[in-house]
C-alpha cells in the first residue's frame, strides 16, 4: 500500500510493522512526529505495543534496556541532545548485547541551539558499540527499520542498531512510501526470541562485576566479533528483503555509478540524492564520476569500502560533522581503510546545523577533487561553504 | 563461564564462597540458656543461622523440647555479633576464633 | 515445631561479600521472604550491587538485573511494560536502590515512574549517605553526621542539612501506598508488604538499614541501633495508605535522641546545644506526624 509519508512517519510504521511490543521514548524536534504517529496508532487500536511516556531520553533507553532483558521487543527514538543525554546507557545497551532498535534523527548539537540536520550527534557515539545505518530516503527509513531488527537479533549479532534520518530533509518531508502487509513482515520477521532473559522460573542476574582478571576483556572481545559478523549479515539481510519486498539497498555500502569511474564521493545520509544528481550531469558532460553512499557506519566495512574505491584516481570523502581531530570522522575512517594505496584522498566539511549543500557545491567539490588529485595523496580538508568563503559560492 | 553468554550472566549460588573464613570472633550457642526464641534466625544477615529438629539438642525445659532449634552455619557466619547482643537471654557467647584454633 | 514470627522460607544464598553486620542485606532479606519468588528485581550501582559477589557468583534467588546508578524507575518501568505486554502481569517488580540512587542521583527516574502510575514496589534502603562508593554524604545523611564529604574538621564542616523526606515526596505524587519501615522491625515491614502486595499502582518503602561501617559502630549493634532510632522518634514507623497516615509502631520505652546519636561514631563531634538542636528537630517532626494522622483519619472525601 502506498502512502504519502514524511521519514517520521516511516519509522512509526516500521515500528508497528515490526510487532514491537514496548516503546519508550521522550520527545524532542524532530523526532516528536515519530512517537506521536505512535501513540496515535495506539489510541486506535492499531499498535499492539505499550509505550511508556519516560521523563527523559536517558530513561527512555534504561526502560528499553529493562524491557528487552525481560525478553521483549522494544523501540525508541531521539534526536540531537536526547541522544546525547543517553550516551551512558548507548554503552549499557551494547554491553548488555541487547538488540534495541532505535531511530536517531540527525540533528546539530548546540550551542549554538539549532533544530536543523548535521551528523555530529550519531558520530559523537561511534564508539558505543550501536550499529549505525545512514539513510537516504522515507522508502529506505521504513524498510531499515524492519531489516534492523532482524540483524540485531541474529545470535550471532545481538547489538543494538541506530536508523538515521536527516532533520526536516527526511523527518518532515513527505515522499510515497511502499507500506508492506503485516503478513509479509510477519514472515521476514519472526517474534523476538531470546535464550537469556529476566525469567522467575531461571532467576539469574544480568550485568554483575567482574574484576580485571576475571573475563571482561573477553566479553568485549565478543561484543567486536558480534560487530564485524554484522557486516555480512547486514548485507545478507538486505539481498532477502530485496527477494520479499523487491526493495534493496546495497548492504553496508550502495555504489552508484562506480563502474569505471576515475573520481567519487564517500558520503552518507540524504545529501547522497543531490550527489547523485551532481554524478549523472558531471557523466553527461563526459567525467567519470560516481558516488560511494555508506549505509553502514558501524559496522565499519573498511574492505568492502577499500575494494570499492581501489581503483580510483581520486577520493572526497563528505563529513556533516566535525571532530576536533585531523579533519572529519568519515575521513579519517575511509582514509585510515585505504591506507597503503597511492590514491588522493581529500575530507570535506560542511552543511552543519542544517547549512544546505546544493549541487553547486557538489560540483565544485568534484572539480576540485578532479584539479588536485596530481598533486599528491594527501590532499588534507578543509571547510565547505563558509558564508564569505567565494570558493564554494 | 558459560562460553555461550554474550553478555556477563551470574547463574552460580553464592554459597561456593565460605565466608565463615572472615570470622575474627565466633558466636556459640548455649542450648541450655537457649529458648529457641529465634530471634537470632530472624536477624542473620548472611543468613548463616539455620533450623535444625528440637530432638538435637537438649532443651533447658519441658516447654521447649518440641521447637525446633537455631544452629549456627560456621561455613559462612562472618561472626558480625548480631545474634549475640540480640539473643534475650544471653544464650549466645562471641569467642575468639584464635583460641579455638589453639585449642584445637 | 517452629517459632517463627516471619516467613521461614529464605530467597536469599550466605557467601555474599557485604559487610559484617550489614543491614541492608537483612533488608533485603525481609523483602524477599514477603514477596517470594515471583518477583523480578533491579539493583543499581549501590552497595548491593557488589553484594551479590563477582562474575559469576549470585546471592538472590530471583531473576535481578543490575542497572547504572540512577536509572531504578525507568527500569522497572520497563519491565513491568514488557511483562505486562505478554500478559504476565502478576510477577512482583522490585526496584531495591539505595538512598542515594533514590534521592538524590536517581530521583528524577522514580518521580517519573510513580508518575505514570506504574504497578512496581520501590524499596528505598536507606544507609543515610553513598556507603557503596566511600561514606559520602548525600541528602539522606541526617543532619549532624560525619561523611567523607562533611567531615569535621577545624571549621566543625558536618551535614547541617536535615535529611529529604522521600515518603513526604511519594505522597505529594498521590500514590496508593508509601510507608517507612525498620530492619529491628521485621514484622511490621513483612505485614507493610504484604499489604501492599494487593495494592496495584506504585508502592513505596522507606528502610532504615544500619551501615555500621559508615556509622562507625560495632556490627553487632546494628538491630540495636535500628531500634534506638524508632524508640527515639528519630525515624518513626508509619505508613500512607492513599493518603491517610497510620503510624503503625508508637515507641514503648523512649530512648533519648541524646543516647541514640551517642552511640555512633559519625556523630561523637556534636556537643550538647547541637544535640539540643537535633532532639528538637525529632520532637517538632514526630509531633507533626502524630498531627497529620489524626488529620488524615478524620477528613471526608468527596464519593
Amino acid at each position: 500500500m502506498k502512502l504519502m509519508l514524511t521519514g517520521n512517519y516511516a519509522a512509526a510504521y516500521g515500528a508497528k510493522l515490526s510487532n514491537v511490543k514496548v516503546v519508550a521514548a521522550y520527545p524532542i524536534t524532530p523526532q516528536t512526529t515519530i512517537v506521536e504517529k505512535i501513540a496515535e496508532m495506539i489510541a486506535n487500536g492499531e499498535f499492539s505495543g505499550r509505550y511508556i511516556r519516560v521523563e527523559s531520553e536517558h530513561s527512555a533507553m534504561a526502560a528499553c534496556i529493562a524491557a528487552e532483558n525481560t525478553g521483549v521487543r522494544t523501540f525508541t527514538a531521539t534526536s540531537s541532545h536526547g541522544l546525547a543525554l543517553m550516551h551512558e546507557m548507548l554503552h549499557w545497551a551494547s554491553g548488555a548485547r541487547l538488540p534495541i532498535v532505535m531511530s536517531v534523527v540527525n540533528r546539530a548539537l548546540g550551542p549554538p541551539w539549532s533544530i536543523w540536520s548535521d551528523q555530529q550527534d550519531t558520530i559523537s557515539q561511534r564508539d558505543t558499540g550501536w550499529m549505525q545505518i545512514y539513510t537516504e530516503n522515507n522508502q529506505e527509513v521504513l524498510d531499515s527499520i524492519i531489516m534492523a531488527y532482524k540483524i540485531a537479533e541474529n545470535e550471532n549479532v545481538l547489538l543494538p542498531m541506530m536508523v538515521i534520518e536527516d532533520a526536516f530533509i527526511l523527518s518532515h518531508t513527505m515522499e510515497p512510501v511502499d507500506v508492506p502487509d503485516q503478513k509479509d513482515v510477519d514472515d521476514f520477521l519472526p517474534d523476538y526470541n531470546p535464550k537469556y532473559y529476566l525469567d522467575t522460573k531461571n532467576p539469574m542476574g544480568f550485568g554483575s562485576l567482574i574484576m580485571p582478571e576475571g573475563p571482561f576483556q573477553e566479553f568485549k572481545y565478543k561484543g567486536y566479533k558480534a560487530m564485524k559478523n554484522a557486516i555480512d549479515i547486514i548485507n545478507n539481510v538486505d539481498k532477502e528483503f530485496g527477494k520479499k519486498f523487491g526493495r534493496s539497498y546495497g548492504g553496508v555500502v550502495e555504489k552508484y555509478r562506480m563502474e569505471n569511474a576515475n573520481f567519487a564521493l564517500v558520503i552518507m545520509g540524504s545529501i547522497a540524492s543531490t550527489a547523485k544528481d551532481v554524478v549523472d550531469k558531471l557523466r553527461d558532460d563526459g567525467l567519470n564520476v560516481g558516488l560511494l553512499r555508506i549505509r553502514s557506519l558501524r559496522p565499519f566495512p573498511a574492505d568492502i569500502i577499500k575494494e570499492a574505491l581501489s581503483n580510483l584516481k581520486g577520493i572526497g570523502v563528505f563529513d556533516r560533522s566535525y571532530t576536533f581531530g585531523n579533519g572529519g570522522a568519515l575521513y579519517n575512517e575511509v582514509r585510515n581503510a585505504m591506507y597503503g594505496k597511492n590514491i588522493f584522498i581529500k575530507g570535506y566539511i560542511g552543511g552543519l546545523g542544517g547549512r544546505d549543500i546544493t549541487p553547486s557545491i557538489i560540483e565544485k567539490i568534484y572539480m576540485d577533487i578532479i584539479e588536485n588529485y596530481e598533486k599528491g595523496v594527501d590532499g588534507g580538508y578543509e571547510w565547505v561553504g563558509l558564508i564569505g568563503d567565494k570558493r564554494w559560492e | 563461564m558459560n562460553d555461550d553468554f554474550p553478555t556477563p550472566i551470574t547463574t552460580q549460588p553464592s554459597t561456593f564462597n565460605k565466608t565463615g573464613t572472615w570470622r575474627t570472633f565466633r558466636p556459640v550457642i548455649f542450648y541450655d540458656k537457649c529458648i529457641r526464641c529465634m530471634i537470632c534466625w530472624k536477624f542473620c544477615p548472611e543468613p548463616a543461622i539455620i533450623i535444625v529438629n528440637a530432638e538435637k539438642y537438649t532443651a533447658p525445659r519441658d516447654a521447649i523440647k518440641k521447637l525446633d532449634a537455631p544452629e549456627i552455619n560456621y561455613d559462612y557466619c562472618k561472626g558480625c555479633g548480631i545474634c549475640a547482643n540480640e539473643c534475650p537471654t544471653k544464650a549466645i557467647d562471641m569467642v575468639f576464633e584464635e583460641s579455638l584454633e589453639e585449642r584445637e | 515445631m517452629k517459632n517463627l514470627t516471619i516467613p521461614e522460607e529464605e530467597y536469599m544464598f550466605p557467601g555474599h561479600t557485604a559487610c559484617l553486620g550489614c543491614g541492608a542485606t537483612i533488608a533485603m532479606r525481609y523483602t524477599l521472604k514477603a514477596l517470594g519468588k515471583d518477583t523480578i528485581i533491579t539493583i543499581p550501582a549501590s552497595c548491593w550491587a557488589v553484594i551479590p559477589g563477582v562474575y559469576p557468583s549470585r546471592t538472590l534467588d530471583v531473576p535481578l538485573l543490575y542497572t547504572a546508578f540512577e536509572v531504578t524507575g525507568a527500569a522497572i518501568s520497563g519491565i513491568r511494560e514488557a511483562l505486562n505486554a505478554i500478559g504476565k502481569d502478576n510477577i512482583n517488580v522490585v526496584g531495591f536502590a539505595g538512598d542515594g540512587g533514590t534521592a538524590d542521583i536517581g530521583i528524577q527516574s522514580l518521580s517519573g515512574a510513580v508518575e505514570r502510575n506504574e504497578n512496581v514496589f520501590y524499596i528505598m534502603y536507606d544507609n543515610e549517605a553513598y556507603m557503596n562508593t566511600g561514606i559520602q554524604r548525600s541528602s539522606s545523611t541526617p543532619k549532624g553526621a560525619w561523611t567523607t564529604t562533611t567531615q569535621v574538621g577545624k571549621i566543625r564542616d558536618w551535614k547541617k542539612e536535615k535529611k529529604k523526606n522521600l515518603v513526604e515526596i511519594m505522597v505529594a505524587h498521590n500514590i496508593p501506598y508509601a510507608a517507612t519501615a525498620s530492619i529491628a522491625f521485621p514484622e511490621d515491614y513483612i505485614n507493610k508488604l504484604n499489604k501492599a502486595k494487593n495494592i496495584k499502582g506504585p508502592k513505596f518503602f522507606h528502610v532504615y538499614a544500619t551501615c555500621p561501617t559508615g556509622w562507625r559502630i560495632s556490627p553487632a549493634k546494628t538491630i540495636e541501633i535500628a531500634r534506638m532510632a524508632v524508640e527515639s522518634n528519630v525515624f518513626p514507623l508509619y505508613e500512607v495508605d492513599h493518603g491517610v497516615y497510620n503510624i503503625t509502631y508508637r515507641p514503648k520505652k523512649t530512648v533519648s535522641v541524646k543516647d541514640y546519636l551517642m552511640a555512633q561514631g559519625r556523630f561523637r563531634h556534636l556537643t550538647d546545644e547541637e544535640i539540643k538542636e537535633i532532639e528538637k528537630d525529632v520532637m517538632n517532626d514526630w509531633n507533626l506526624l502524630q498531627q497529620k494522622e489524626s488529620f488524615t483519619k478524620s477528613l471526608k472525601k468527596v464519593e
